[in-house]
């Protein structure tokens, strides 16, 4: 579950989270085992649909007030370690 | 260790009048607020930030205003706490977390936007639980917050810094964010007046996501009216957040003074027992409400008791999505590693606190295929469930009463390693975030120990205006010593 959260994390705080996360789950058990046949799901309290605005240019972000809150920028850019592997 | 009452600043009303008429200046009411920071900040740590130079320009604005004649606003000159997960530009915006730490936003928060142009000043950046997940603040990267009314104890949390800053006369007015409770349950346990608004009352624009169908910012303030003031400037439509709701900010003055009379009011048996002395609050102020003409009855609702569990898996599902973004690429901290993968997660594993860790763990394997339709789905079909329930509640009473909270402030360290005990805390604000419901607490009683207990009035969606009727009507049966502010 870390790897997919991506979460480095050491062996002590694997245990515990392991532990607490068993024990959350055990909680929540409750609505796992509800009966909800016929029950639609909610994803949000009111639906609103098709919220559109009028397609006119407006200003975006400063490129340089962004870019200064980067970790790392380069040319204009956020700069990253390598993404993709060697080649098979 | 009991705390004695403190005068405050004055109602929001008073100190707009006396700033807009040019009695006293904008910066002397500042420099009252700023003092009483200077006298408490050291025991209270309410701020991440106290940004006493943009608050000084900000007042002198108002200032110059009133001497050129024209009306800086409805909030002149009133000094103001934000909760340090809306977004103010050139000023740090931490979340409380390491991961955000010195991050200097591009652009406003439309409510802060909002607060500038009525007037009021803000003071600063408050402490939270890292990414407003927690109830007591002791999940902030920059250490805990302590309750005015007793620095041993938790002031509530996530909103905790906003809330003791009012409760100790600090400022007359904060904000937070509630998401399951984070503005009611630390408005209760510091003995001020916390308000939820429906969902989509007020824009989202600039504040830190947490969970997004869930999340709302309000008021904190000593007294309903100040809250209702507030939350009136705050409220309305914004285009910069598609959920905002469409239509004109609430009302809420007009008609605060009108009281309870044939108001059908239903006490939820359900979360009675949750907590004895909070629960005798609950019955204590539905006697009260009976006395000025409310018709009063209790009313068992079930199905809310499936809020707690529901919300603790549709909270950090949410969260694990909405902080994905913190990846060490665009903002914050960076810790490098070889390949990008591994730069991700290192930063993360390093930038995040254990609760949020917890969380966004809880929330991928909620969302993770295989256990998505067990987790989360069934969690959105028991949110229906809450929400068909309170539908059902609402053909009979205008208003429902709760606890706020099951228990009154708890002592640092109780609750923090075990985090079910933790969530049980929100166990009577969820189901109305659920729902997308407004909520407030007002304080209503202290216990044996001097602690204060509050009340929490929920109503329909859009129901502002009979829900702060009844606040007022409550606050007006309340003791006066079971609200600050104090002086601890």
């Amino acid at each position: 579950m870390a790897r997919l959260a991506r979460l480095a994390l050491d062996e002590d705080e694997v245990g515990r989270y392991a532990m607490q996360l068993s024990a959350i789950l055990e909680h929540v058990d409750a609505v796992r085992r509800l009966d909800t046949a016929d029950v639609p799901p909610t994803a949000h309290p009111f639906p609103v649909e098709n919220v559109l605005r009028s397609d006119t240019e407006r200003p975006s972000l400063d490129r340089e007030v962004v870019l200064a809150q980067a970790p790392v920028a380069e040319n204009d850019r956020f700069r990253v370690p390598r993404i993709m592997g060697e080649a098979p | 260790m009991t705390a004695s009452p403190a005068p405050g600043l004055g109602s929001l009303a008073g100190i707009a009048a006396s700033v807009r008429a040019g009695e006293r200046s904008a910066r002397a009411v500042l420099a009252v607020s700023l003092d009483r920071v200077r006298e408490l900040e050291g025991d209270l740590h309410c701020f991440n930030e106290v940004t006493v130079e943009a608050a000084e320009a900000d007042a002198d604005a108002v200032d110059r205003m009133v001497r050129s004649g024209l009306d800086p606003g409805p909030l002149a000159g009133v000094p103001v706490a934000l909760k340090d997960n809306l977004c103010t530009v050139g000023i740090p915006t931490t979340c409380s977390s390491k991961i955000l730490a010195g991050w200097l936003p591009p652009y406003d928060a439309t409510v802060v936007s909002r607060l500038r142009d009525a007037g009021a000043v803000a003071i600063g950046k408050t402490n939270l639980d890292e990414f407003a997940m927690g109830s007591s603040t002791e999940n902030s990267a920059f250490g805990p917050t302590r309750n005015p009314w007793d620095l041993g104890r938790v002031p509530g949390g996530s909103s905790g810094g906003s809330a003791a800053a009012v409760a100790a006369g600090m400022v007359p007015l904060a904000f937070g964010s509630d998401t399951g409770g984070s503005i009611r349950q630390p408005a209760a346990l510091c003995g001020i007046v916390g308000v939820k608004p429906t969902y989509g009352v007020v824009s989202r624009y600039g504040l830190i996501a947490f969970a997004s169908s869930l999340d709302q910012i309000g008021p904190f303030a000593i007294t309903v009216a100040d809250a209702a003031l507030g939350l009136e400037v705050i409220a309305g439509h914004d285009p910069m957040d598609s959920t905002s709701l469409d239509r004109p900010a609430p009302s809420l003055l007009d008609t605060l003074d009108e009281g309870v009379s044939g108001l059908r009011v239903g006490i939820v048996a359900d979360f009675l027992s949750a907590g004895s002395e909070c629960g005798d609050a609950v019955v204590a102020a539905a006697e009260a409400l009976a006395a000025a003409g409310a018709k009063v009855d209790q009313v068992r609702i079930p199905e809310l008791l499936l809020g707690l569990p529901a919300y603790y898996v549709i909270a950090p599902a949410e969260a694990s999505s909405n902080l994905s973004r913190y990846d060490g690429v665009r903002y914050g901290l960076r810790v490098d590693g070889p390949d990008a993968e591994t730069m991700n997660a290192r930063t993360r594993g390093e930038g995040f606190g254990a609760e949020v860790k917890r969380r966004i763990m809880m929330g991928t394997y909620a969302l993770s295929a295989g256990y998505y339709d067990a987790y989360y789905g069934q969690a959105q079909k028991a949110r229906t469930l809450v929400i068909r329930a309170f539908e059902t509640a609402y053909r009979d009473f205008d208003v429902l009463l709760t606890p706020t909270t099951p228990s009154v402030a708890f002592p640092f360290g109780s609750k923090v390693d075990d985090p079910i005990e933790m969530y049980m805390c929100d166990l009577c604000s969820i189901p109305s975030s659920l729902a997308g419901h407004p909520a407030a607490s007002v304080p209503f009683a202290l216990n044996p120990e001097g602690l204060p207990i509050g009340v929490q009035v929920l109503a329909p969606a859009l129901g502002e205006a009979v829900m702060m009727r009844v606040a007022a009507s409550l606050e007006a049966a309340a003791p006066r010593e079971s609200r600050g502010p104090v002086t601890p």
